[in-house]
């Protein structure tokens, strides 16, 4: 992820080695902006991936991951941005 | 959605960026048994365990009462939540979450003390603890998890599965006729007058999980508060067991799960409710021994070591003073600086059953209070006469009151019979035979007590009553009295 994407848009870092296929955040996205990997993650499961653009931060695939150390949310500050 | 992200409190990294992310009271690692992915929780792909987690782990963060959480862990899957959870953990025994809930948060008032259970442990098992705990109002904030089976244990049928939901148990689906119907825990609790708040929601998807989170935190703030007693049904999904995959395990909840458990709130008693407030735990030393009536101060006299153990029964019916009696013998050996030990053994009957007590006097430490041949056995009527004569150690002292009527004693024990209710007539009051009977074994001299150390037992058994203190004692000399002529 680049230092300039960071900035302008919120965008979702899911740790692949925590995932455990289950497809809740796929299910939950509202812009439909991840999908089911193709490998296997170290411990044996598929695990979900960021197309890449399109996230608007809304938080869903956080909140729906029953793992606590498979998904982040990054959500720029819209007024510091502004300053 | 931006207020959930903005509420996120702990999980603000920097100044530019907000980052949704594990709540700083979730542990990162979860080193358990094995050493396996000490990253991952052991919950199933798509278990409704996690997700709850991440939800109270936020609300704690948010309300910033961490160092002041203890939750109780169930049996069930949620056992090892204090992998997870970094805040003080206790794990209960099967069901019993609430009891041990009660203790902690009755011993550490400033507690936010929660109770973790699923279905199986807290509906089934503990449901007795559940409903009592509830209906004391007790400072705790229960988090009953409803998938409608056990998971655990492989998928079995809990009070919570649906009729005609097939599980391990019910191949057939749940039939009403043979296994009742689903137990609504919300509804129940909310009968009782003393919960201050109670809802049911769901985490099946993210509309029900933001509701489910305000739930979960206004249950926290309840407890953050001292009000009482919060509980919050939590319907989740179980994949695994269930055979669902995501969207089914939705659909299962959204759907079946919420048609037989109505969401919404069963009671909201929380902006009337003022802190309860309880009186101080107070468990120093000091206050310890006057509960107990004891002073650990207090020089005892030195053993005697030439004392050889005197191991006396007394029996007879329920109300004649036969317990009271070992009491007082046993405590008056306590005066007198020996060990002593009251063993009682009773019916039901608080008056005319039989009752008998085994009391050991000894200068060493003893072991079991139990006693199978008895120096001196007294016995006050004659049922007890029949079943125990026979026990008294060779030689021993059989000593029964002379109201038994026609009796012919074992050869191998030296037999009393004391017109005992005779010397307490004549003394003040017949109900007074248990203490004429002491009065004899005070003569014996078998038990190496003296006047002073009876004559305080019987002060300290009547301090409630001291109005029968004097005509005990005058019961006991006259008993004394008669023995020493008598013998």
């Amino acid at each position: 992820m680049s230092e300039s994407q960071q900035k302008q848009s919120p965008y979702p870092v899911i740790h692949a080695l925590e995932c455990k296929a289950c497809n809740r955040c796929i299910i939950e996205c509202p812009k439909k902006v991840l999908e089911m990997g193709t490998v296997l993650n170290e411990r044996g499961f598929l695990y979900a991936v960021y197309k890449g653009e399109g996230c608007n931060g809304c938080g869903n695939c956080y909140y729906t991951c029953p793992e606590p150390n498979a998904v982040e949310v990054h959500i720029p500050k819209k007024a510091k941005q502004e300053a | 959605m931006s207020d959930i992200a903005n509420n996120c409190g702990n999980s603000c990294e920097n100044k530019n960026m907000t980052v949704l992310k594990r709540p700083v009271s979730i542990n990162e690692v979860y080193s358990r048994k094995g050493g396996s992915a000490p990253t991952a929780t052991h919950y199933c792909a798509g278990c409704g365990h996690g997700i709850i987690h991440k939800l109270i782990g936020e609300a704690i963060d948010e309300l910033g009462i961490q160092d002041r959480c203890v939750l109780v862990g169930p049996v069930g899957c949620a056992v090892f939540a204090y992998y997870y959870f970094d805040v003080g953990n206790v794990q209960a025994a099967h069901g019993r979450a609430a009891a041990v809930a009660t203790g902690v948060s009755r011993a550490r008032d400033n507690a936010v003390v929660m109770a973790y259970q699923g279905d199986g442990d807290l509906a089934s098992i503990g449901l007795n603890e559940t409903m009592q705990a509830a209906n004391r109002g007790e400072k705790m904030c229960v988090f009953f998890i409803n998938n409608s089976i056990y998971g655990m244990t492989g998928g079995q049928m809990a009070p919570t599965t649906l009729i005609g939901e097939v599980t391990m148990t019910c191949q057939e689906g749940r039939d009403p006729v043979e296994a009742g119907y689903p137990l609504h825990m919300c509804e129940i609790l909310s009968n009782l007058t003393a919960p201050v708040f109670i809802e049911r929601v769901s985490v099946s998807d993210m509309k029900r999980i933001r509701k489910a989170k305000t739930v979960i935190r206004k249950a926290l703030e309840v407890q953050r508060d001292g009000k009482g007693y919060a509980f919050v049904e939590i319907l989740a999904g179980c994949p695994n067991n269930l055979r669902q995959d995501a969207q089914e395990s939705m659909d299962f909840l959204n759907i079946q799960m919420e048609k037989e458990y109505p969401l919404g709130n069963y009671r909201d008693k929380v902006s009337e409710t003022s802190p309860l407030i309880r009186p101080d735990s107070d468990f120093s030393k000091k206050s310890i021994e006057k509960v107990f009536g004891v002073d650990a101060n207090l020089e005892m006299p030195p053993m005697d070591p030439n004392f050889r153990d005197c191991l006396i029964k007394i029996a007879g019916f329920g109300g004649q003073g036969v317990l009271s009696a070992g009491i007082m013998l046993s405590q008056a050996a306590t005066y007198s600086g020996k060990n002593a030990s009251w063993y009682p053994a009773y019916g039901p009957e608080q008056r005319g059953g039989t009752a008998n007590c085994s009391v050991i006097i000894s200068s060493n430490p003893i072991g079991s209070p139990i006693v199978y041949e008895p120096d001196i056995m007294v016995v006050l009527n004659l049922p007890s006469l029949v079943r125990f004569e026979k026990i008294v150690k060779d030689g021993g002292y059989l000593i029964y009151d002379s109201s038994v009527g026609d009796y012919t004693p074992p050869a191998n024990v030296k037999a009393i019979c004391v017109p005992g209710i005779e010397i307490a007539t004549k003394a003040g009051n017949a109900k007074a035979l248990n203490t004429a009977m002491l009065g004899v074994i005070w003569a014996l001299g078998k038990t190496g007590l003296t006047q002073k150390e009876f004559e305080k037992a019987i002060a300290e058994s009547f301090a409630d009553r001291p109005e029968l203190i004097d005509l005990n004692l005058k019961v006991l000399k006259a008993g004394y009295d008669w023995a020493k002529e008598n013998l």
